[in-house]
């Protein structure tokens, strides 16, 4: 009798746990459906690469090349750029960005006033909420090379006006300067929380042994951001391979002069759809997935064995 | 109790982060809006200057006076940012309550599913193709909603922020009959608040500045975002000078002289002062939405 009842009890919530799936099941279903239209049947749309796309044969009825699309990539000129400004632009927004915003949190934690410290923190933070179109604007009124403020000042200090817009050698500085000009509030305020975070028992214990602020900055608040550091620099180093399309593509202007300074593969991808280039573009697009792949698994790896907490998966 | 030294500290890094945040940050901006109150030929002749030389509205007089395409922009721009955004958080909010549910037996199938379309995907061309030749969404309303509706990394973070929430809580309200869907409305949503706000507002700056969607699939001006009707009249010549002559029918266009280049600013204030307004309001939902920091699978 005991064990009728048992039974019909665990049949019950067996009942309750199907019902329970499918119910879920329904609730997950949109996002299903989503991720599987709009993220894996594009992955079908990979065959392009090896193939020599023609208007009338489409995705599928296009004849098969091989690697023929990937052999003339690595052959030209233009891998190595794309490669070289994409790797490159990724390595020094890192390292640049990293510095700036650990000087900003150092400095805004230094601060006493609670009402500068917010003025300093949602000033920087601006730039954050504007476009790279709007940024894009704003880059022109200092690099026009008629009206722009730095020939303005240049003419000023009579030295000769600058055609920014004609010289690729200065374009690596004006890039840098930019993404970091608009990233560096939100992620200064990332490092200023973990400073926050530290024991003030720590600096009160530093003062008595007659510790100044310089050296209770240079053995406590550096050495506690140094975790933070290389975790967020691992996963940026997983996207190396990712450009930031808005930047390169919209402070330059798309001028093919500045090309060997400012292309990317996000740029050059778009470009190549634009003029129908299906083929190369998927191609170029499927060597940056595939290296991103990688360097996404390489720097997950790297950051579990250092604090699992902070992996991706 | 604070030194001499201590005090000299303080006002001289004052100085500094002043300076930063006012020649780095704050002049930048005002000198887009003050661009947009001088004089066409006063710009000309001295460039773009924090205190113009001469001041004239004739840019914003112009802009107002036919305002068609501003119009139409800022509808677009409204309709899908909110429509989106809303979509977006509500499917993603159900699939993250959903692979957060240790009752559910395919959630790691699922998590899984998900996940991978963060490692790899097919790309802009493939995605295009798709959309324009097999979805029929180019040149439609329909392609602003449905790019980037859902995102592996925001989803993550909802099921991270879900999972803190008791068993215990849903169990019981299951014992008083809540199905799935009620619970999730009435428990889940209210008790996990601040992840929606936070997941909404990143999901409405991301959306209110878009310009990508309407630069690869919009040709029909009419369904451009702010944004890109920005970059269209930063970049085109002839598009500033159609909208500035669109105004002034009744004069000899042949004479008129548009002052396309302060024009072009009122258009950024138009465009992007409004939301540069509201959106640091709600400064502390990015911070946080920054350092939700423990995601893992």
């Amino acid at each position: 009798m005991a064990t009728a009842v048992h039974t019909t009890k665990q049949l019950r919530t067996l009942n309750y746990r199907r019902k329970d799936n499918i119910a879920l099941l329904v609730l997950a279903l949109p996002c299903i459906i989503y991720f599987f239209v709009w993220h894996y049947l594009p992955m079908a749309g990979l065959v392009l690469a090896f193939k020599n796309y023609t208007y009338t044969g489409g995705v599928f009825g296009s004849d098969w090349i091989g690697f023929r699309n990937f052999t003339f990539l690595f052959s030209s000129q233009d891998a190595v750029r794309l490669i070289r400004n994409t790797v490159g632009y990724s390595i020094a927004f890192m390292i640049v960005g990293n510095f700036f915003a650990i000087a900003v949190a150092l400095a805004i934690f230094e601060i006493q006033s609670r009402t500068q410290t917010k003025i300093y923190q949602t000033v920087l933070i601006l730039p954050r909420f504007l476009s790279w179109v709007v940024v894009g604007y704003i880059s022109y009124i200092f690099l026009s090379p008629t009206q722009g403020v730095f020939n303005l000042i240049l003419r000023w200090l009579g030295a000769e006006p600058v055609s920014w817009y004609q010289n690729p050698g200065y374009w690596p500085f004006i890039l840098t300067f930019f993404n970091t000009w608009k990233n560096v509030g939100l992620n200064s305020i990332m490092y200023y929380a973990a400073l926050m975070a530290i024991d003030t028992q720590l600096f009160e214990a530093a003062r008595i042994d007659g510790a100044n602020r310089w050296q209770q900055i240079l053995h406590i608040s550096i050495p506690s951001v140094i975790s933070l550091l290389t975790i967020l620099m691992l996963l940026d180093l997983g996207r190396t391979f990712r450009g930031d399309f808005g930047l390169n593509f919209q402070i330059p202007r798309d001028i093919g002069l500045l090309y060997p300074a400012t292309d990317i593969i996000d740029t050059y991808v778009y470009r190549g759809l634009r003029e129908g280039a299906f083929a190369i573009s998927t191609a170029v697009g499927l060597f940056q997935s595939v290296a991103g792949l990688i360097m996404i698994l390489i720097s997950n790896r790297i950051v579990s064995r250092i604090n699992p907490e902070r992996a991706l998966f | 109790m604070r030194t001499q030294a201590e005090l000299r500290q303080q006002v001289v890094l004052n100085i500094i982060l002043w300076i930063v945040c006012l020649f780095g940050f704050i002049v930048p901006l005002v000198i887009v809006i003050t661009t947009s109150f001088t004089e066409e030929n006063s710009l000309i002749a001295n460039g773009y200057r924090i205190i113009p030389r001469e001041t004239s509205l004739e840019a914003y007089r112009l802009l107002f006076r036919a305002p068609g395409k501003m119009i139409d922009a800022y509808i677009v721009t409204i309709l899908q940012s909110v429509i989106g955004t809303f979509i977006s958080v509500l499917i993603m909010g159900l699939c993250a309550y959903a692979i957060s549910r240790k009752a559910f037996r395919m959630r790691r199938t699922v998590s899984l599913f998900i996940l991978f379309t963060f490692l790899f995907g097919g790309g802009l061309v493939p995605t295009y193709i798709l959309n324009t030749q097999y979805l029929g969404l180019g040149d439609t309303f329909l392609i602003h909603i449905v790019h980037n509706l859902a995102n592996a990394f925001y989803l993550i973070v909802m099921r991270t922020f879900f999972k803190n929430i008791p068993e215990s809580l849903i169990e019981s309200a299951k014992m008083d009959g809540g199905g799935e869907f009620l619970i999730f409305a009435r428990i889940i949503f209210p008790l996990a608040m601040p992840a929606f706000a936070t997941i909404s507002l990143l999901g409405l700056l991301d959306r209110w500045n878009n310009w990508f969607t309407s630069l690869v699939y919009i040709r029909d001006e009419s369904l451009y975002t702010l944004q890109f009707l920005l970059q269209r009249i930063l970049r085109d010549f002839e598009f500033i000078n159609a909208i500035a002559a669109e105004s002034v029918t009744n004069i000899d266009i042949q004479l008129f002289q548009a002052p396309t280049e302060s024009m072009r600013y009122a258009m950024v204030v138009v465009a992007a002062g409004p939301m540069l307004m509201v959106f640091p309001l709600f400064q502390r939902y990015f911070v946080r939405g920054l350092t939700v920091g423990s995601v893992k699978g």
